[in-house]
């Protein structure tokens, strides 16, 4: 644990400061008293009180917000046991997804959620980690100034107005022009089949999730390269390394566990996308032939487009499933790149 | 090694052989580098031009006032309200929490916390959605606007509490000392020193929190959906229409007219959003200003 992100109570019990401010408290051992009147009393305790008072509702903030999270994975899970209890794992992988008949299976959506993500990711990481080295190393001071606010402002449009920016204006275009290119040059391979009638598909969905996922890997990784001591670098560039050199031989095997966090912080954001996804993704029903350019269907998109319309307990159950699961990939990528992340602090505080 | 080819003085100073073709790969990856930076621009300008541009044509004061199918006027009530109430129930836990964790929290118990806050910040909004839908539409058995804007609480919460956290620590400790050492008690310290001092950064982390909760849409979709926003209704125990579910709606239905009303209720929501994170920018370099000097 770094020092500094303790509290400052903390900080001043086990500082040298300790012993002023134990001598300075009223309440300690041995300290000389001095004499003094009753509204000195009566203050000296109104302050006890506060102090207690705002260090008890600290606490009791902080504690909330752990059991909001808590609490919600809890109940999340216990509205979807009817769906666990009744089709188990297999729900995982079974493709069918009947409302009418009762049948449901996640597999669709799960291949949907994960192609979607991963190409996302794919794509969107080099291009944010690019953006990170030009804001950190390349990038005159004024000019920084300027495009680091606008990449952060990608992130602040709101899903719903990207996803219908991409419904109507990107997707159109992906299908007039990327998806024939894509199939013309790479069709061997099944991921670039033929275009379909609309340009509503997973190919969509995943550019549009590499869209929100760039700023937020670009400015995190903007800020580790940041922080790589400058004299190192210039020893390196004294030495001849070029600058290019320089960043394949200091600056990214350093802040390689960030960068990697980092890009799980973006795929973590990709996989739990629901609105813009559900409006540019094409709700498809079904695994045809593994191409990127047919409709497809995440799990939260599925949440999304069907929660409102579930009326029998074992349709919303199996949303609750859904969710359920994406909670759980949601946490486990959200809770490796805290893991990862914290490793590298501590290395960094290591060598310090 | 040890053939060390003679020194000519006379030679010229450029790079030949493995050298040039080093200088080149890293100009390739230089102006690779600046490509990708100038595409995000790109994008973030072809998004923003045209949603100008497709929204400015349908705004007209009737757009703003009227309420659906012409207008927007109880969309934008309703999220001002939704908006409003997540404010208040998120920056004063936010801002608590922040002090529990630059004042209070030892190591051990800090920690957790700060997971929380981690985890909360990348927590799907569909998965806050689902989560009030289960705590409170369901026993109500109602739609509410309190619901929603609790989810939006739930939303902004680690953004407040983590941007107040960093400004508290810029706050030197110094002056906690200097209050300390004239015998000002914690709580006074706190209130009248520290939060006051960071007031700049708790505002900054707020504005941002509420523009990120002024587009979110995947919650009320499931908690305050189906109210058609023909006229305003501010009652909070029931739904009231808002931005993005009516941007959500208008988009989902085949319909050209009300595409045009998407864009012009989508040019409102990005001003909106866009003037707040500017805003919210200027305030927190005056602030950082404020405090280094």
């Amino acid at each position: 644990m770094k020092i500094e992100e303790r509290g400052y109570e903390s900080r001043l019990r086990s500082s040298t400061l300790r012993a002023v401010s134990t001598a300075a408290s009223p309440a300690a051992p041995g300290s000389v008293q001095p004499s003094r009147g009753r509204s000195a009393d009566r203050r000296r305790s109104l302050d006890r009180f506060g102090d207690g008072l705002l260090r008890t509702v600290c606490a009791a903030a902080a504690v909330t917000a752990v059991g909001i999270l808590v609490l919600s994975a809890y109940q999340i899970i216990d509205h979807a046991s009817p769906a666990i209890s009744k089709f188990g794992l297999g729900f995982l992988f079974s493709t069918e997804w009947l409302p009418n008949f009762g049948i449901f299976g996640a597999g669709t959506l799960l291949y949907g959620t994960l192609v979607s993500s991963f190409f996302a990711l794919l794509i969107g990481a080099p291009i944010a980690i690019a953006i990170g080295l030009y804001l950190s190393l390349l990038a005159p001071k004024g000019v920084r100034g300027v495009i680091s606010p606008m990449v952060e402002m990608l992130a602040a449009i709101p899903s719903v107005i990207l996803g219908f920016w991409g419904i109507l204006l990107l997707a159109p275009f992906v299908h007039k022009h990327v998806e024939p290119f894509l199939h013309d040059t790479l069709g061997f391979i099944p991921l670039f089949g033929p275009p379909q009638t609309t340009g509503a598909s997973i190919f969509t969905a995943s550019l549009i999730l590499t869209i929100m996922i760039i700023p937020i890997v670009a400015s995190i990784s903007r800020d580790l390269f940041l922080a790589v001591p400058r004299d190192v670098q210039d020893g390196a560039s004294a030495l001849g390394a070029t600058r290019w050199e320089v960043v394949r031989g200091i600056v990214l095997p350093t802040t390689s566990s960030g960068v990697i966090a980092a890009s799980l912080l973006g795929l973590g954001r990709a996989l739990g996308e629901a609105i813009a996804v559900a409006q540019v993704i094409g709700a498809g029903e079904a695994i045809k032939n593994h191409s990127l350019f047919e409709t497809g269907d995440t799990l939260a998109a599925r949440i999304a487009n069907q929660f409102p319309g579930a009326i029998t307990g074992m349709h919303k159950a199996s949303l609750y499933y859904c969710a359920a699961i994406l909670l759980v990939i949601g946490l486990a990528s959200n809770l490796c790149a805290q893991w990862i992340g914290r490793r590298f602090d501590y290395r960094r505080a290591a060598a310090r | 090694m040890n053939e060390q080819p003679a020194l000519d003085p006379a030679a010229p100073l450029t790079p030949t052989g493995n050298l040039r073709r080093r200088r080149a790969v890293s100009r390739v990856a230089e102006s690779g580098a600046t490509l990708a930076a100038a595409l995000a621009v790109g994008v973030l300008g072809i998004v923003v031009y045209s949603v100008l541009i497709h929204g400015a044509s349908a705004l007209s004061l009737d757009f703003l006032l009227e309420g659906a199918p012409n207008g927007i006027g109880p969309a934008l009530v309703g999220t001002a309200e939704i908006v409003a109430m997540a404010a208040v129930f998120a920056v004063p836990l936010g801002v608590l929490v922040a002090l529990y964790l630059v004042e209070f929290g030892s190591g051990r118990l800090a920690a957790p916390i700060r997971t929380t806050l981690d985890v909360m910040n990348g927590y799907p909004s569909i998965i806050v959605g689902v989560f009030i839908y289960i705590l409170i539409v369901e026993p109500t058995e109602s739609q509410s606007a309190i619901a929603a804007s609790v989810a939006l609480a739930i939303i902004m919460l680690p953004i407040v509490a983590r941007g107040t956290e960093e400004v508290l620590r810029l706050v030197p400790d110094s002056m906690r000392e200097a209050s300390d050492a004239l015998g000002v008690s914690r709580w006074r310290s706190v209130l009248t020193v520290i939060l006051p001092s960071a007031v700049g950064g708790i505002a900054t982390a707020s504005i941002l929190a509420i523009a990120r909760a002024a587009g979110e849409t995947a919650p009320l979709i499931l908690i305050s959906s189906n109210n058609p926003g023909i006229s305003v209704s501010l009652n909070p125990f029931e739904a009231v229409p808002n931005m993005p579910g009516t941007i959500y709606r208008l988009s989902e239905e085949a319909n050209p007219e009300g595409f045009a009303r998407a864009w012009g209720a989508g040019f409102v929501l990005l001003a909106f959003i866009m003037a707040a994170n500017v805003f919210a920018r200027i305030l927190l370099n005056r602030s950082r200003r404020k405090m280094a000097g």
